[in-house]
């Protein structure tokens, strides 16, 4: 315990001094001493999108675009837009307010390094609507030890959004300061399977809530009151490994926690596999749980500081079947520029024990389709 | 209880995971295998092999003796490798009149598809299809590509693990000086 | 609630575990060699194909569910250079 606290001081110290520069030489200077493979940038492609989300009422399409280039041996550029126009007529539209339409715009730009046997990434984003404006800056690093069989990979993400409402004159009242740590280790275990650890800890600090939300407490509806703060830590495990000749198999276990007392675990199971050297088939199936927040309640029956009525953030659970097909057409012109088109097929079911669906006085439930087209080659 | 910044445990965990980041790749190093013990050493003969050969019948690296040989292993599915292989291409055309072998060892598994890539790129050198892995496991060579240079008596001259942009300058300097010995 | 120094404590144990095995005795050697990396440069064993796609499924489900977190970045590659 003490050895514990002295390690962390020593640490939050030497990072003040050294920052994040300090970091990224150490690993790169460790892994640069290995003789054996070396990282790789990420290879040059464009990608084109039209996605499609349509559940409980909320209908979100529209385009997205990414474009990564190298710029010599060691550096590689990317930049992505990403457009949602939302049709918005959702259970807590519909019954507290009046559905309504919006547009949602984002962009993102990255770089990475190649240095020694390490990547390191920087990036940032920003997205804009009527009333919400989220912006990123995050710092990643991934390392090959091992002999190329093991990469390390550390990130920080400093978000910063403002918060608003496009009801009031004054439309931006609160803003939203957001830190994540990520850490992660995949490790080649054989020729044929791989492996992966993820851990995030997400830590906010801000107006948490949504201003147009109404929580309902002995029968009434008031503005929800959602605590200023909350992290969450999130751990997974995935396992991906070749089974039989040309296909995969893809297990994923997360574990997710947080001071709200949300506990959620999701699970994802996919097969893929290759028919020929034109198709590809991926099928998957997810399935969330979680438990509600400790101030979550559907009409609540005492007077509490913090009460939402966010189906979200109640008990609930979902269940997702996807299928993702992909085309490599066998022209010349095609294999050139690597082009390939993917379609994806997803049906998800949520179903909210906790949250009434007021319109009939019986638990909320709803399925939702997503559907994306993506356009992808090199250039 | 939750109304003050929850900040204090989630710097301990970024803390936490940069230490254990630190030590893996610090202690990383001692696992990679640096003092690796390799069959191919400077000076010495290396292990012999005998392999099917794109122009025809086996061909075995023992009768190659009288010849400077330039032996590099490359795969298809290998992007440095690919990057690579024109420019050994070009030293063959080069170099082949005056005593130099170059062959190209291919660990894939389908020897098809080695042979189809060769053919696309026009490769002048004999490509050997090392399918089994015997010759690769046999050399052990700790990177893809690799390249080891042969001088006329078959001895290891220059050993070179990875393709970095320019490293077939340094082929060529290495081949001029074995050619001449 | 001490999931801060748990969550902490597991994933250093974990990282060392991976890399400390045997370290008692003598340095052990990566197993699966460069030149046996062919089936881990496949298409089917890759984490992720199309990035938009899967970027656009993940931010799906951080607005969808209250979890969010370790979707993770990868590492494995063709062992090439």
């Amino acid at each position: 315990m003490g050895l514990w606290r002295w390690l962390s001081n020593s640490l939050s110290r030497w990072r003040e001094r050294a920052g994040v520069r300090g970091l990224f030489s150490g690993l790169a200077a460790a892994g640069a001493a290995t003789v054996a493979p070396a990282a790789v940038l990420p290879d040059d492609k464009a990608e084109a999108m039209f996605h499609v989300y349509d559940g409980g009422g909320v209908k979100a399409d529209g385009p997205a675009f990414l474009v990564r280039k190298k710029l010599g041996e060691r550096v590689s550029l990317s930049a992505g837009y990403y457009i949602d126009a939302v049709s918005n007529a959702s259970i807590d539209v519909v019954t507290t307010a009046s559905p309504f339409k919006e547009k949602r715009t984002a962009w993102d730009f990255g770089a990475d390094w190649l240095v020694g046997n390490s990547v390191l990434t920087l990036s940032g984003s920003t997205s804009r609507e009527p009333d919400y404006e989220a912006n990123a800056v995050n710092a990643d690093v991934a390392a090959d030890v091992f002999g190329g069989m093991t990469t390390l990979s550390l990130g920080f993400t400093r978000g910063s959004d403002r918060v608003g409402r496009t009801d009031r004159r004054e439309v931006f009242f609160d803003d939203v300061r957001r830190w994540q740590y990520r850490a992660g280790v995949t490790q080649i275990l054989s020729p044929r399977w791989l492996m992966s650890l993820n851990a995030e800890a997400i830590s906010e600090d801000g107006y948490l809530g949504s201003p147009y939300r109404a929580a309902r407490v002995f029968g009434a509806f008031v503005p929800e009151r959602l605590p200023r703060t909350r992290t969450g830590r999130a751990v997974k495990l995935r396992s991906l490994a070749e089974v039989l000749p040309d296909t995969a198999l893809r297990i994923e276990a997360r574990a997710y926690w947080d001071t709200w007392d949300v506990r959620g675990r999701t699970i994802e199971i996919a097969g893929t596999r290759k028919f020929g050297p034109q198709w590809l088939l991926d099928v998957s199936l997810r399935s969330h749980k979680q438990t509600a927040a400790l101030f979550y309640a559907d009409n609540a029956q005492v007077d509490t500081v913090f009460v939402t009525r966010n189906r979200q953030l109640s008990a609930f659970n979902s269940l997702g079947l996807g299928a993702k097909l992909t085309w490599k057409p066998a022209a010349a012109w095609a294999e050139r520029y690597g082009v390939q088109v993917t379609g994806v097929l997803e049906r998800k079911r949520f179903r909210f024990p906790e949250f009434i669906d007021l319109r009939n006085q019986r638990p909320y439930a709803y399925d939702a389709n997503v559907m994306q087209v993506v356009l992808a080659g090199r250039f | 209880m939750m109304s003050t910044p929850d900040l204090d445990p989630a710097r301990r965990t970024f803390a936490g995971t940069v230490a254990a980041g630190l030590t893996a790749s610090l202690v990383a190093p001692w696992f990679a295998g640096v003092a690796h013990a390799t069959s191919v050493k400077p000076k010495a003969l290396p292990p012999d092999f005998t392999l099917p050969s794109s122009l025809g019948g086996n061909l075995r690296l023992a009768e190659q003796r009288g010849q400077v040989v330039l032996v590099n292993f490359w795969a298809t599915w290998c992007g440095p490798c690919l990057i690579e292989l024109p420019h050994l291409n070009r030293l063959h055309d080069k170099y082949r009149s005056a005593g130099v072998l170059l062959l190209g060892v291919s660990v894939d598994n389908d020897a098809k598809a080695a042979a189809a890539m060769a053919k696309k790129l026009d490769l002048r050198f004999a490509t050997l299809f090392d399918t089994a892995k015997t010759v690769s496991r046999a050399w052990d060579l700790d990177a893809m590509p690799s390249t080891v240079l042969l001088d006329r008596d078959g001895r290891v001259r220059h050993i070179h693990l990875g393709y970095r942009d320019g490293l077939e300058k340094t082929y060529e300097a290495q081949l001029r000086e074995l050619v001449k010995e | 609630m001490r999931p801060e120094r748990g969550f902490v404590g597991t994933s250093l144990a974990l990282v060392l575990a991976l890399l400390g095995s045997g370290c008692a005795i003598k340095p052990i050697e990566p197993w699966v060699k460069p030149y046996e990396r062919e089936r881990l440069t496949d298409p089917v064993m890759q984490w992720s194909r199309a990035s938009l796609a899967d970027r656009h499924r993940e931010h799906i489900h951080s607005v969808r569910e209250g979890a969010r977190g370790a979707v993770g970045v990868q590492g494995g590659g063709c062992g090439c250079n």
